[in-house]
């Protein structure tokens, strides 16, 4: 009798429960919709379709960024550095296509080559990072924070302090990069749906992704899984590398200049992107169509911020502090659970 | 015999030792103390820091110099204290905020040293004995009345203000006060941090918000040149774009002609210059300077822009 009752009892539970998980797994999604009902209501441009694209193309750098900051953070790692190497890679980069020109001319070759030197020194900077952490055995945030500093002194000393600027005939062939379209869609916009689409994939569907969040889970039961533990984790950070590379490439084009105050503070919005978009700081799980809506969270709460006139500007700040926490206090019990 | 030589050796050593330690000794110890290079104005101060001490030290051998530059205004009190370790004899000072810096600057006046002051005062009166600074409020000034003359019958301008510091506060309250009863119109002011990233977005959304504007004051020329390219995007005509503060690359649109920039404010990293020469006179050649050396704010037109460009400065 008792038994039959518990049955019946425990069935008719199971739908609130899974209703409330339901709202938990939305949760960024929910604060996300939550935020546009706010723009919507507090501005007329703000559902313009200028506006939006702008938003959207503005938050695709850190974007990118914050999806290869999910790979490390899901694992269990953490890495500080990116906004100081996204300002070396931008002024690497840009030099390197400012010497190249004169060999490769000012079209396509050239952007090309300055793509594949990006990319070069994300991943092999990315390298050196997870190898330090991991090879080392050095806590992963005392080596990004090293990173950081190293890597914002370099470009600032490359700079002599001002900014290093693409010469201007190469900047029309660099444009498109940011400013172009197609099929009415901005680039940037195309290139993070696609590294978001290959993210998700890989961090849900393939080996390479259950490896990354069974480490970030519990590293000595994956070790004695036979996972491979310290390759996994270098490649998350070189992943991270080859993201910012990405992201750098982006950049560039918008402005044709990197400065020593050139991505500073990326990490810290990456990593907020990640945190609210539901992953978990300490890893273990992953999510990246939460880090995609954790960006544009951010995005639209500085937009909105700019679009609305009536708070004063010195409390920009504190709203995108409140907003950040709401967020994730919209998702309970993840981290706790 | 063996200790008797000894002895010889010994005295001789000591001699020789007190006749070198005074050619190697520095007449005076000028301590340098000023912001790091965190954005396009402080990159170019370093840079004409770095050149005037090297050409001083080049000039008056028996001159040392000690530079050290400090990321925050907290870092910056440490480095003045490491300074006054040194036993410098002056210090030049371009204080990161005026109120923190009070405190330790007097501390090294009391102890004797030469106090110059850049740029920027201490919270409290007559502690330099030299200062040689900007406008702050021409600055302002000299952009509101930019704009009054752009737009006599009157326009919509919007402002981006700079990092929030006392100058960027002093800078606002000119601009605001010269175009008081003026038929500009301000449409919003919001915070760019002088940086060319926050300048394209600010803009950005200024453009989706104003459907109407005349002109931008960007408060810094990185601002403007973020400023610029968001209009450029935009595809808005008939924009006026003024920046400030005389960087290189926004003098050469001037001089070149430029549709939405024709003017800029010179507020030169280079008063940093002056400030360290005087100083180095002081000692070198026993010239007694005191006072207050306020440079100018000019507007830069198309006329005069030949004279502030400086190609090679990064800057």
């Amino acid at each position: 009798m008792t038994d039959i009752t518990a049955t019946s009892a425990g069935s008719a539970a199971s739908p609130g429960r899974s209703l409330l998980a339901l709202l938990e797994a939305a949760g960024p999604l929910i604060a996300l919709i939550l935020l546009m009902l706010i723009g919507t209501a507090m501005s007329d441009s703000f559902l313009g379709a200028e506006n939006l694209s702008n938003v959207f193309t503005r938050s695709a750098i850190i974007g990118i960024i914050a999806v290869g900051a999910t790979f490390v953070i899901t694992a269990g790692g953490l890495d500080l550095s990116v906004g100081s190497l996204s300002a070396l890679v931008a002024g690497m980069t840009i030099m390197f296509m400012n010497a190249a020109a004169a060999t490769l001319g000012d079209g396509w070759p050239l952007v090309a080559a300055g793509i594949a030197f990006s990319l070069a020194i994300g991943a092999f900077a990315g390298f050196v990072n997870g190898f330090m952490i991991v090879k080392g055995r050095v806590e992963a945030f005392i080596v990004t924070l090293g990173a950081m500093g190293i890597f914002r002194s370099v470009i600032t000393w490359l700079a002599d302090g001002g900014s290093i600027s693409l010469d201007f005939s190469l900047r029309d062939a660099a444009r498109p990069i940011y400013y172009g379209q197609v099929l009415g869609i901005a680039v940037p916009i195309i290139v993070l749906a696609v590294i978001a689409v290959i993210g998700e994939l890989t961090l849900r569907r393939m080996r390479f992704g259950r490896h990354v969040a069974a480490i970030g889970s519990n590293r000595h039961v994956a070790f004695y899984s036979a996972i491979p533990v310290n390759r996994v984790r270098i490649l998350t950070y070189v992943i991270q590398g080859l993201c910012v590379a990405v992201a750098t490439v982006i950049y560039v084009p918008r402005l044709g200049a990197a400065t020593p105050s050139t991505g500073l503070m990326w990490e810290l919005e990456a990593i907020a992107a990640v945190i609210i978009g539901g992953t978990a700081l300490s890893g273990g799980f992953g999510r990246i169509w939460g880090t995609i809506v954790g960006v544009l969270i951010l995005g639209f709460i500085s937009n909105i911020l700019n679009l609305t006139g009536f708070i004063s500007p010195y409390l920009n700040g504190a709203f995108q502090g409140a907003i950040i926490i709401i967020a994730v206090l919209l998702q309970r019990d993840r981290s706790q659970g | 015999m063996l200790n008797k030589l000894k002895s010889l050796v010994a005295a001789g050593t000591l001699a020789v030792a007190g006749l070198a330690s005074p050619a190697l000794a520095a007449d005076a110890v000028i301590g340098v103390s000023i912001p790091a290079a965190t954005h396009g104005w402080t990159g170019g101060l370093n840079y004409h820091t770095k050149r005037t001490i090297d050409r001083m030290k080049e000039a008056f051998p028996n001159i040392d110099f000690v530079l050290a530059t400090s990321s925050s205004a907290t870092q910056q009190v440490n480095d003045i204290e490491d300074l006054m370790a040194r036993n410098i004899n002056a210090l030049v000072v371009l204080p990161f905020e005026s109120d923190p810096l009070t405190e330790p600057v007097k501390a090294a006046k009391a102890k004797g040293v030469f106090i110059a002051t850049v740029d920027r005062g201490l919270a409290e009166e007559g502690i330099e004995d030299l200062y040689v600074g900007g406008d702050n409020p021409q600055y302002g000034k000299a952009a509101a009345e930019y704009f009054k003359k752009k737009f006599p019958d009157g326009g919509k301008i919007v402002v981006m203000r700079g990092i929030p510091t006392a100058i960027d506060n002093i800078r606002i309250d000119a601009f605001n006060e010269a175009l008081k009863d003026t038929k500009i119109e301000v449409l919003d002011m919001q915070y760019a941090n002088w940086n060319p990233d926050k300048g394209f977005e600010v803009m950005q959304d200024y453009l989706q918000r104003f459907p109407e504007i005349d002109g931008v004051w960007a408060g810094d020329d990185d601002a403007a040149l973020g400023a610029i390219e968001a209009i450029k995007q935009a595809d808005r005509k008939n924009v006026t774009v003024l920046g400030g503060s005389g960087m290189n690359k926004v003098i050469k649109l001037v001089m070149d002609g430029h549709d939405m920039v024709d003017a800029d404010i010179f507020y030169p990293p280079t008063l940093i210059i002056p400030a360290i020469e005087l100083v180095t006179m002081k000692f070198a050649t026993q010239a007694p300077i005191n006072g207050r050396y306020v440079l100018g704010s000019p507007l830069i037109t198309k006329d005069n822009a030949a004279e502030y460009y400086f190609p090679d400065a990064p800057y």
